[in-house]
């Protein structure tokens, strides 16, 4: 363990690293006669004392507060799918097919929901605090009227939470950076919400809806009233980078397939606004 | 750098010629890398995306050059569209890592693959896939750039509407199925070390990952 090298690579990222341990500054700098103090293999223990000190109750509550948003957004979707596959209405306009797919999907939406429960253990947040004691409004106040009553809509409905559930894993999963064991639960369900969008998609299309499993320009689902769910998709610019400027199989790669290629983030600030009409809070 | 890269050389003309003494002894033997490193770092990390795309724009290329036999007009469309996404990916991180870190255009070998049928394609589609989501996820805690971390983020969830396309044109619904996902309906990430051997029998030129645990044997 490089204490000296951790150190500088700490304040690289974080450059006021120096002023949130400011009362322990001669300590860390004089690291060596520090470590004449204490008992070489304890090191990192200190260390690791001086760390949690210096971050304190932010880092941790920074991953905690990030999956717990993800909870939120897993309690609706799980909501979403259990209520309407409950509605009979709904399951009879549905084919044998499209019925398999959503309820493999609902099952998933509940094995994160579990998942994210057990992760965060006393710290998760209660179904109950959101929407109306737990039950929410699945039309998000009346944008949606016939969510639970035409499959075609409940359909549209499910596409724009998948796409969104995407979008809202992405924004958050750098909040979770350095801490491997809830970054990568997080990326292993960003990818199945992934594979639930491109599913929905190939749902539609077998409806005769002009559509993709993948996000073609912004909003693709030729509903209005998801403008808002994919603002931004297309983007065509990656890291500084003119995707469309870039070499394809012939010529440069055509806008489309540059939207298409980089599904983009939402920030849990800008996805917030998205689910609230549904309950979320 | 151009001095590293001339060692790197030597030694896999060196590894070459040593094989069959290190079969003989192989303790005595340190193991020496054949073909290319990523190298270490968030360089490493995007040469390892690198190759992978690399792998998968070279295979779609392909497949679309060479379309199987009874194949739609749907299909051609979207594994068009699919080539042309991962000539993207391919062509960004080439772009992004620049000529001096990428590392070299690769050879693929798909000679285990049968190109004029439509269950060999689509099953090695899925494979690939497949492998692309669970190596994106196993390597995104090891990306220390928080910008290169959001692309790889762009790019895993298009790599997964791939993977569950091409399962529900073999299986409808087989999109997240249990062969995939586990109990927690959760993709299963892998490492640099699981996902290269398997990368590997795909190319002529192996990739090692000697900074991240996986030196081809």
């Amino acid at each position: 363990m490089n204490l000296l090298g951790l150190i500088e690579e700490i304040e690289k990222a974080d450059p006021e690293f120096q002023d949130r341990i400011s009362p322990r500054r001669d300590a860390i700098k004089n690291i060596t006669s520090f470590g004449s103090k204490v008992a070489i293999a304890s090191l990192p223990f200190a260390f690791a004392t001086l760390f949690k000190k210096a971050y304190g109750q932010t880092a941790i509550t920074s991953v905690t507060d990030t999956l717990n948003f993800a909870l939120k957004l897993e309690f609706l979707e799980s909501a979403f799918y259990t209520t309407g596959l409950a509605n009979t209405t709904l399951t009879a306009q549905f084919s044998t097919m499209e019925l398999a797919y959503l309820n493999s999907i609902k099952s998933h939406e509940a094995a994160h929901v579990k998942f994210l429960q057990g992760v965060l253990g006393s710290s998760a947040v209660l179904q109950s605090s959101q929407g109306n004691n737990g039950t929410y409004d699945i039309t998000a106040g009346g944008t949606f009227p016939t969510v639970m009553t035409s499959s075609a809509t409940f359909l549209t409905v499910a596409c724009a939470f998948e796409d969104t559930g995407v979008r809202a894993y992405k924004g958050a999963a750098p909040n979770l950076a350095g801490n491997q064991s809830s970054l990568t639960a997080a990326l292993n369900i960003h990818s199945v919400e992934a594979r639930h969008a491109s599913a929905i998609r190939q749902l539609l299309f077998g409806r005769g809806i002009t559509i993709k499993p993948w996000i073609t320009g912004a909003n693709d689902t030729g509903v209005a009233a998801v403008n808002a769910n994919y603002a931004g998709e297309d983007n065509t610019t990656q890291n500084g980078l003119v995707i469309t400027s870039l070499s394809g199989v012939s010529g440069t790669i055509s806008t489309n397939a540059a939207t298409e290629a980089f599904d983009e983030p939402l920030t849990p600030a800008q996805v917030l606004p998205l689910v609230t009409p549904f309950g979320v809070k | 750098m151009a001095r590293r890269s001339f060692l790197r050389y030597a030694g896999a003309g060196l590894a070459a010629a040593g094989m069959l003494g290190a079969a003989a002894c192989h303790k005595a033997n340190p193991v020496v890398a054949t073909g290319l490193d990523i190298g270490i770092g968030d360089t490493g990390i995007l040469n390892y995306a690198y190759a992978l795309e690399q792998l998968e724009a070279a295979f779609y290329i392909q497949v679309v050059a060479t379309p199987y036999s009874g194949i739609t007009a749907t299909e051609t469309a979207r594994l068009t569209d699919i080539r042309d996404h991962e000539v993207a990916h391919r062509e960004f991180l080439k772009a992004t890592l620049g000529t001096s870190q990428a590392i070299p255009a690769l050879t693929p070998d798909f000679s285990s693959i049968n190109f004029g049928t439509r269950a060999s394609v689509l099953a090695a589609a899925q494979a690939f896939e497949d492998l692309g989501v669970q190596a994106y996820n196993g390597a995104g805690f090891l990306i220390e750039s928080g910008i290169y971390l959001g692309i790889a983020g762009k790019i895993v969830s298009v790599e997964a509407r791939h993977a569950s396309y091409i399962r529900d044109l073999i299986t409808p619904g087989s999109f997240g199925d249990t062969t995939i996902l586990d109990v927690n309906g959760m993709d299963q990430s892998k490492t640099i070390a699981q996902v290269l051997p398997i990368a590997n029998t795909f190319l002529k030129t192996k990739v090692n990952a000697s900074n991240f645990g996986y030196v081809a044997s």
